[in-house]
């Protein structure tokens, strides 16, 4: 469980070290009277669904982190035999960094205001995405061809499974992608849609780099 | 100057025009938390009544014909299972956690309302399917509560097949209606709270409730990896969890999977959901203790810290529940250690408990009754947990009934009077009607000196050594006849205690039609969700401008002030003379 408690003692000691800041040296019983929003200790000055991502980022870490020491554990039993990774996943790897970097693009376009812009690289990330799904799934077509069946090999199972579930966190995000476009289609204002693209954006990244460390677990074992 | 507060940016609160939309597809954080209430309620009765099935058979073995060994671990299990994830945990932070979050913390409503709406229909759909296994072909699981492989799916265990299939997908289910209303309550407390309302200006239920929260967001993960795992072992044929294994004569085709993996996976959730319970009780007791004993509460800081740190804490003692299954002895030495650790904390929280009613003007009302009666409860059940945290103790009296004993004590009739000590407490607040005194100090007598008529004897028969989850103890050379003497007596008290619950629900019914109407603010306490506009407070809980915090929640008895309590939203001027402290 290795894995999962450096996850979680990073994410509790950055609860921990913020609520220091927030609580030292106060003494609610000797102080009366309205406080300022930004008084240490108000509420936080940032967008409520940001706050929202930020924490199901952190429940989405611990998740995969708990399947990744499961991994780890199950490693050691006897039967466990890698299995050869299908080379289409370094092209998916290169797609789902490239759906990022234009999320990025979207993001940098709508800090400016400018819409169209945005509206471009949303659809150019989102088509990268529908892509690196559909490699993911010729990646399984190329295993199973090749005899890598779910239940053949444990090391088959967690493949399946880690990108599973990874893909489903994807397809999440894409409904979310979805409604963004739908915002600008419609001529939503525009820091409403300034909000949509970043939250898409910090969750693509974060995705990426859930991919990234997966595909080096299972190239690594 | 009307304030618009963080809480009020971006929100459009639906009002409904329907009375389905009010009160069935309501986004009002109160009608969600009633909601959350009524069906943790409903499914938590039929708890209490398996376990009325598994008393009867104990006490009198054989007597009933319906209560066969299948039946009777069926009932184990299922009673297990609602009782801490379904009732328990849904109660307190799914109720309570709706209810008095964005109340307490000055918020028109959580910051997701439509999320948290879909939160409770997740819920009611995992309940649903939890108790569409009592209808299935065999059955529920009869697995026990921790379901442990490969017996959970394996044939001759009762559900083995559709059973364990329907538990699991309800747990998947619930996974994700708490992730939903977790992420509501976090994000609530920390950027919707109304002016003044620092962090350190938030009632210990709150910061109860949010521990709680945080603790579920990060470990209800491992529940969920744990059942999608047995679920691809049931119904694909992975070999994750099972063995190479031989059932009724023949060889499955499962190889080389790992039951202790399971174990690691569930008992990392599984510990700190014995806190996911704890710690808004914790919290609720807190302000239960400091409002009926009209004095501020002792050590708050300290009491806000002790839940941090308990928090923290319960991630790194998962392990003691495993000192039989066979891991490292060192492994054990280290989680005996952190499990004696989490102690100091959880010590503090009580010596701050007794501090706070120490010389306090003690109003022994139900509500404080309820509380008291927590305080001793939970001390009879953590000592015993210290008992059972060392492994040279636990390894003899593992599996026995000195077990059930502790953690019904510490995380069963502990977290209930809680529960009870804070209906009784806020009932006048969501119907404005107060509960029936008698029929609540019936309640409470009949509720706390029962539970000690139930669980005392078993850690007596737990020493002698009588193993838990056993369906008859049969003739044993080792088992004294005063052992059945003991289970007539705690079936019978535990019958007493069952019946006297439903006097409770009696009296909930009753009242809410019938019982006396509550003045505004019955119990004279500080805390914002006693000083909305209307009372009780309409969906959006304040007028057209939110209150502003003005104080802590325990300004109780101040010295010069002419009330024994200061609410938290009258500026200092008005009620106090010179400064609080």
């Amino acid at each position: 469980m290795t894995a999962t408690l450096i996850i979680l003692a990073v994410i509790m000691g950055s609860v921990v070290f913020w609520l220091i800041r927030q609580t030292i040296n106060v003494q609610p019983w000797a102080e009366e009277g309205p406080i300022g929003q930004h008084h240490a200790g108000g509420p936080l000055s940032i967008p409520a669904v940001k706050i929202g991502l930020v924490a199901f980022l952190a429940v989405a870490s611990s998740l995969f982190s708990l399947f990744i020491s499961a991994y780890f554990q199950r490693m050691d039993y006897g039967d466990w035999t890698p299995l050869i990774e299908p080379s289409v996943l370094w092209v998916n790897t290169v797609l789902l960094i490239l759906s990022s970097v234009f999320f990025q693009r979207a993001r940098n376009a709508a800090i400016k205001s400018q819409v169209s812009k945005v509206k471009v690289n949303l659809l150019i990330a989102g088509l990268f995405t529908f892509a690196f799904i559909v490699g993911q799934l010729w990646a399984w077509q190329g295993l199973y061809d090749a005899g890598y069946f779910l239940t053949s090999n444990p090391a088959n199972s967690f493949f399946y499974v880690l990108t599973a579930i990874h893909a489903l966190h994807i397809l999440g995000g894409l409904w979310v992608w979805s409604k963004t476009v739908f915002k600008i289609q419609n001529k939503t204002e525009v820091h409403k849609i300034r909000v949509s693209v970043e939250l898409c954006t910090i969750y693509w990244h974060f995705l990426l780099l859930v991919w990234l460390v997966l595909f080096a677990l299972l190239l690594s074992t | 100057m009307a304030h618009v507060a963080l809480a009020d940016e971006g929100q459009h609160l639906a009002h409904p025009k329907t009375w389905i939309g009010a009160y069935v597809w309501s986004q009002d954080h109160k009608i969600i938390g009633i909601q959350y209430i009524l069906t943790a309620t409903a499914v938590g009765v039929v708890a209490l009544v398996l376990s009325f099935m598994m008393r009867l058979q104990l006490g009198f073995p054989g007597a009933f014909d319906l209560i066969q060994p299948s039946e009777y671990y069926q009932a184990v299990t299922m009673h297990g299972m609602i009782m801490i994830v379904f009732m328990l945990t849904a109660f307190f932070l799914g109720g309570f956690g709706n209810i008095l979050v964005p109340l307490m913390c000055g918020a028109r409503d959580m910051a997701f309302p439509f999320m948290n709406m879909l939160s409770y229909w997740v819920y009611l759909l995992s309940v649903i399917v939890v108790c569409a296994s009592f209808f299935v072909p065999e059955g529920p699981t009869g697995a026990g509560w921790t379901l442990y492989p490969p017996q959970a799916i394996t044939e001759g265990t009762a559900g083995a097949d559709w059973g364990i299939v329907c538990m699991t997908v309800s747990l998947g289910l619930f996974v994700v209606a708490f992730t939903m209303g977790g992420l509501n309550y976090v994000t609530t407390a920390f950027q919707a709270r109304t002016r003044g309302m620092t962090l350190m200006r938030m009632p210990l239920s709150v910061w109860g409730i949010i521990m709680a929260t945080i603790l579920g967001l990060l470990a209800f993960p491992a529940l969920l990896v744990s059942v999608i795992m047995m679920t691809l072992d049931k119904t694909l044929g992975t070999s994750f969890f099972i063995p190479a294994i031989s059932s009724l004569g023949e060889n499955l085709s499962h190889d080389g999977g790992s039951p202790i993996l399971f174990q690691h996976l569930f008992w990392f959730f599984g510990h700190p959901e014995v806190y996911i319970v704890a710690l808004p009780a914790f919290g609720i007791v807190s302000d239960l203790i400091s409002t009926h004993a009209r004095k501020n509460i002792f050590g708050y800081r300290m009491m806000v810290w002790a839940l941090v740190a308990i928090g923290g804490l319960s991630f790194i003692v998962w392990a003691h529940h495993m000192y039989v299954s066979g891991m490292n002895p060192y492994f054990g030495f280290f989680f005996a250690t952190t499990t004696l650790i989490i102690a100091v904390p959880t010590a503090i929280k009580v010596y701050n408990w007794v501090l706070t009613l120490w010389q306090g003007n003690i109003h022994l009302n139900v509500p404080m009754l309820f509380a008291i009666g927590f305080v001793f409860t939970f001390i009879h059940g953590g000592i015993t947990g210290l008992f059972l945290g060392n492994v040279v103790v636990d390894v003899p009296l593992s599996d026995t009934y000195f077990v059930v004993g502790h953690f019904h004590m510490v995380m069963g009739v502990s977290p209930f009077l809680v529960v009870f000590g804070g209906i009784y407490h806020w009932f006048p607040l969501l119907t404005g009607r107060m509960l029936n005194d008698t029929m609540g100090k019936i309640h409470f007598w009949m509720t706390f000196l029962g539970t000690y008529a139930i669980y005392l004897p078993m850690h007596y028969i737990g020493i002698l050594g009588v193993p838990r989850r056993y369906y008859a103890n049969g003739s044993t050379e080792f088992l004294p006849d005063s052992v059945q003497a003991a289970n007539v007596s705690i079936t019978i008290a535990a019958l007493i205690v069952g019946t006297a619950q439903f006097l409770f629900i009696i009296n909930l019914v009753w009242s809410i039609f019938k019982g006396k109407k509550s003045e505004r603010n019955p119990w004279r306490a500080t805390s914002l969700e006693w000083q909305t506009e209307d009372y009780p407070p309409k969906h959006g809980n304040w007028g057209p401008e939110l209150p502003v915090c003005h104080r802590w929640a325990y300004s109780y008895s101040v010295p010069g002030a002419i009330e024994d309590f200061i609410p938290q939203t009258e500026e200092p001027s008005e009620n106090t003379k010179g400064d609080v402290h």
